[in-house]
């Protein structure tokens, strides 16, 4: 339950509502909201985050080579990702390029991670927002339509009615969230297979793996990759008939979690036929990923080029607690390309902290700087979110056209994900095509299609590795020395958005290492420019549809639109949450029979 | 034992992961199947105790005071049944930054003010039947008490003191890991639930505060590559599939059972799949095992011996080894019998 205060009599019924901590996410969030009852509309949206640990500050000095292992510990859900994109940077900053077999083996581990951190993200935490006992009360009029709204996946998935589906779906009890468990392990042993361990990889080296590479680990992998697919092709169908059946019920539930379409994807699984980690070309190897990278402003594709990607980045203090750096040390004046680098650049940040009190009223008000995409074109600093992940990933690969594998087709406009048959299921071919909004609904429906992408691409990837396997061509690491003098940067999609390592090498030590998970980007404060972060801006605005009046309120369209950007804050590595404010009265209610 | 003579019928677990953290340990216990938490919460063990879980990754509440309702509650003493209290994240230092603080968990109800994690624990550890913690950071600091590092961070026991005793007169248990293996956590907290059923006596733990039967033997001597350690073989890089001590691994002398356990499921692990031990279970992590890509500084003088003696036996080895990948002279399709049989009718 929230806790509320009324902000000031005869001020109508506008009431502060916060929840701190939120549950059903990786790290600490808070969300504090004044929602307008009259209305039915959160009117102000602030969140904030209380952990502070300084991995940019602790890192500077230590040996380049130890930061993939470092940085994994930046996050306990997709710790990997952090340490496949540290890998990346310090690939460039070495000139090591990791053996294809390497690339495979890195590839079919992050497949995993995607297949997991989905599976367990979408059906043990988001929803339990959509399951039955939550419905029941939250939206008792809806749960009554749901009893007798027949599924339209029925045939594939088994269930008769949508309320079937939610009910499959309540915590610890249903079968469908009971399955999901056991299938979030089933991909995460895959995950260990090509990584050794989850979350934080044993494995993963620059210069590529220690993975043994025999026919066994494919075998090993292939057949759990197979048994998982029955379970996906029923997923993709329960989450279509879910989402379009709120869509029915509760007309205008597509501006819950709306905003501008303003998505950024750095992209995954590169290509070893082209990556060559060189900075000078990574252009072209970047869009040979089997995912594109791309920004996408107001549904137009402005760049898939990484290099534009990257110049852009600003890192803005906003309403953080941090010491300007402008007049500090400029690591990198200029890219290797001759192009001059912000000072605002990740290369050139400084991480200067400065513990203070919270001051929300038009102060500074968080750890969190503001992660910004400077547009050329417009002068604007905009405020990119990363759907989540897969929403960002799906509408740049569609849009770009570029992939194009016996599994996975972007087609311009849409993805075709072709997944083979199972004991349970024929052969299906899914398409995910490019939705009307950026909202709720479609960051929770393109989750559940990348599971599907995930697996169609395992599937050729572990074709591409026994290839060589059977070729005989089992190097699967490079040696490499740490020069002198380097910099370098990856670029990487974590489970729930765009993920870059920015590194600086100076007498063969760590100068400067900044990581830009996607969490800064999605749950930064309010920037210098007035320009909301955006969780805030996604709520601020939003009808709300809960049944519950006032007193009884819970909050469930607010936690539908923060939980459908996947938060996971530990990621916000320099989030910090002030001081709180007066709280006047508190409702506690309990809920489900495992209480808390 | 008071301990074990207790005997109750509900257990809540009150966990915060609130503290330097990146939540890979609940996340961790979410992989575990021996047993899996669905198995602890449903009932589907014998003896234990119902247990009532309050994680925050797991809650199937909407958070905020749904979720901190019986942390509350305990803190006041009005909670209904006997607590297990799970720390997760390192301890920071709270001392030393002014009016701000590094790690909070939720706010107090009469001042609004966030409540620091080091608040939590100072409320619930004396009166919880028992305090674990899970993690390496939350057990002696870990990556985020690194050298340098700005929080000062430290471990459980750092913080409460080595001493420590709970309501139950239990000790700190420390389940170590980067992150946690997840049945070994599992494991301990099933154990401390039937202690809490009074069916189990204290648990045994370690000078470290780990449990003995978890963390007395070292990586090297649960690592399947240990035998190319024998023979004098060692990995030049990381390609190879023998032993990786003169590449970076720290096995011979981590306390750990990953590499005979496997990660999940009996799947992965780290020198036995071809992944450096970096001593991630170990009070002296990271900074004792820095660089972690550098061959340790004591291994080159061990190894040095066993390269003499271990690629003797190795060439003797091969020789056996050749022998025994031959069938006995008498497996074959000949006239006559040469097996040594000799048939009672035959002889005279």
């Amino acid at each position: 339950m929230a806790v509320r205060e009324k902000i000031e009599p005869g001020a109508g019924n506008i009431v502060d509502m916060s929840w701190d901590p939120i549950t059903r996410i990786v790290g600490n969030l808070g969300i504090y909201t004044k929602i307008d009852f009259n209305q039915q509309e959160v009117v102000q949206c602030k969140s904030t985050s209380s952990l502070f640990r300084g991995y940019s500050v602790f890192m500077k000095g230590k040996d380049p080579r130890d930061s993939h292992f470092i940085t994994s510990r930046i996050c306990g859900i997709c710790g990997d990702n952090h340490a496949v994109c540290s890998m990346y940077a310090q690939n460039m900053a070495y000139g090591v390029k990791t053996p294809p077999l390497g690339e495979h083996i890195v590839n079919l581990g992050e497949a995993a991670e995607y297949m997991f951190d989905h599976t367990i993200f979408q059906d043990n935490l988001v929803f339990v927002d959509f399951c039955e006992q939550m419905v029941k009360e939250t939206n008792p009029s809806v749960l009554e339509k749901a009893e007798r709204a027949e599924a339209p996946g029925g045939s594939i998935h088994g269930y008769r009615t949508i309320a079937d589906i939610m009910r499959s779906f309540n915590p610890f009890v249903g079968e469908t969230y009971r399955e999901a468990l056991v299938v979030s392990r089933v991909t995460r042993e895959m995950c260990c297979l090509m990584e050794g361990r989850h979350v934080h990889p044993s494995t993963i080296y620059p210069g590529g793996v220690g993975t043994q590479a025999t026919p066994t680990l494919f075998t090993d992998y292939l057949t759990r990759l197979l048994r998982c697919l029955d379970f996906t092709k029923k997923a993709v169908a329960m989450n279509d008939d879910i989402f379009d059946f709120f869509y029915r019920a509760l007309p205008g539930y597509e501006e819950v979690g709306r905003r501008r379409i303003l998505l950024a994807c750095w992209g995954a699984f590169n290509n070893p036929d082209h990556v060559d980690y060189d900075y000078r070309n990574m252009d072209a190897w970047g869009n040979e990923m089997y995912v594109t990278p791309g920004i996408i402003v107001d549904g137009e594709l402005v760049t898939t080029n990484l290099v534009d990607i990257n110049l852009g980045i600003r890192i803005l203090l906003g309403s953080s607690y941090y010491d300007d750096w402008m007049s500090e040390e400029t690591f990198v004046a200029k890219d290797p390309l001759g192009n001059p680098v912000d000072q605002r650049h990740p290369w050139n940040q400084t991480t200067l902290p400065r513990p203070q009190k919270r001051d929300l009223a038009g102060g500074n008000y968080s750890w969190v700087m503001s992660p910004r995409w400077y547009d050329e074109r417009t002068g604007d600093h905009l405020a990119l979110d990363t759907g989540g992940g897969p929403l960002a990933r799906l509408w740049a690969t569609a849009l770009a056209g570029k992939v194009d594998t016996p599994f996975v087709k972007s087609t311009g406009q849409s993805v075709l994900i072709t997944l083979p048959a199972t004991p349970d299921s024929a052969e299906v071919q899914l398409e995910w095509k490019i939705p009307k909004w950026s909202n709720a609904i479609e960051r929770n429906r393109a989750r559940v299609y990348f599971v599907a992408y995930s697996a169609a691409m395992a599937l050729h990837f572990v074709d591409r590795g026994l290839e060589e396997v059977r070729a005989g061509q089992t190097k699967v690491f490079e040696d490499f020395d740490v020069p002198d003098e380097a910099i370098g940067c990856g670029f990487h999609e974590a489970v729930r958005g765009v993920l870059s390592h920015h590194l600086v090498i100076k007498d063969k030590k760590i100068a400067n290492y900044h990581p830009y998970p996607p969490t800064p980007w999605n749950g930064s404060s309010t920037d210098s420019y007035g320009t909301l972060g955006p969780y805030e801006d996604a709520v601020t605005g939003m009808p709300l549809f809960e049944e519950n009046g006032p007193d009884e309120f819970r909050g469930i369209d607010v936690m539908r639109a923060v939980r459908s950007f996947d938060p996971c804050l530990p990621c916000g590595v320099h989030m910090y949450l002030g001081k709180g404010k007066t709280l006047k009265r508190t409702h506690s209610p309990m809920f489900g029979a495992q209480g808390g | 034992m008071s301990a074990q003579a207790a005997g109750v019928e509900e257990v809540h677990i009150l966990w915060t992961s609130e503290g330097l953290s990146c939540d890979g340990d609940s996340v961790s216990i979410t992989a575990a199947s021996q047993p899996s938490i669905e198995e602890v919460l449903l009932g589907a063990i014998p003896g234990l105790p119902k247990v009532h879980l309050h994680n925050k990754v797991l809650s199937p509440t909407l958070g905020g005071e749904e979720f901190m309702a019986p942390f509350r509650q305990a803190a006041e003493g009005t909670l209904d049944a006997p607590y297990v209290f799970v720390v997760e994240g390192s301890i920071p230092n709270e001392k030393i930054n002014g009016d701000g603080y590094w790690t909070s968990m939720g706010n107090d109800l009469a001042t609004g003010e966030p409540l620091t994690v080091n608040w939590w624990i100072d409320q619930l550890a004396p009166g919880a039947f028992a305090t674990v913690a899970i993690g390496t950071c939350a057990t002696y600091g870990g990556i985020h008490a690194m050298a340098g590092n700005p929080t000062g961070a430290m471990g459980l026991a750092d913080y409460l003191g080595w001493d420590y005793r709970s309501a139950a007169g239990l000790p700190i248990v420390n389940v170590p890991g980067c992150p946690v293996q997840p049945d070994n956590f599992m494991e301990t907290l099933t154990w401390l639930l039937y202690q809490a059923a009074g069916l189990a006596p204290m648990i045994p733990l370690d000078e470290a505060l780990r449990p003995q039967w978890i963390f007395g033997k070292t990586v090297h001597e649960g690592c399947d590559r240990a035998g190319y350690y024998e023979q004098g073989d060692f990995a030049k890089d990381y390609n190879s599939p023998k032993c990786q001590v003169k590449i970076g691994c720290w096995g011979p002398v981590v306390n750990c059972n990953v590499p005979k356990r496997g990660w999940m499921g009996g799947i992965g692990g780290c020198p036995n799949v071809g992944g450096i031990c970096i001593g991630c279970t170990m009070p002296g992590f990271p900074d004792k095992f820095m660089p972690f890509m550098d061959a340790p500084p004591g291994g080159s003088v061990s190894s040095a011996a066993t390269g003499a003696y271990g690629s003797f036996i190795r060439r003797m080895r091969t020789i056996t080894n050749k022998t025994v990948n031959k069938e006995p002279k008498w497996r074959h399709n000949g006239d006559r019998l040469t097996s040594g049989y000799q048939p009672k009718a035959l002889q005279r």
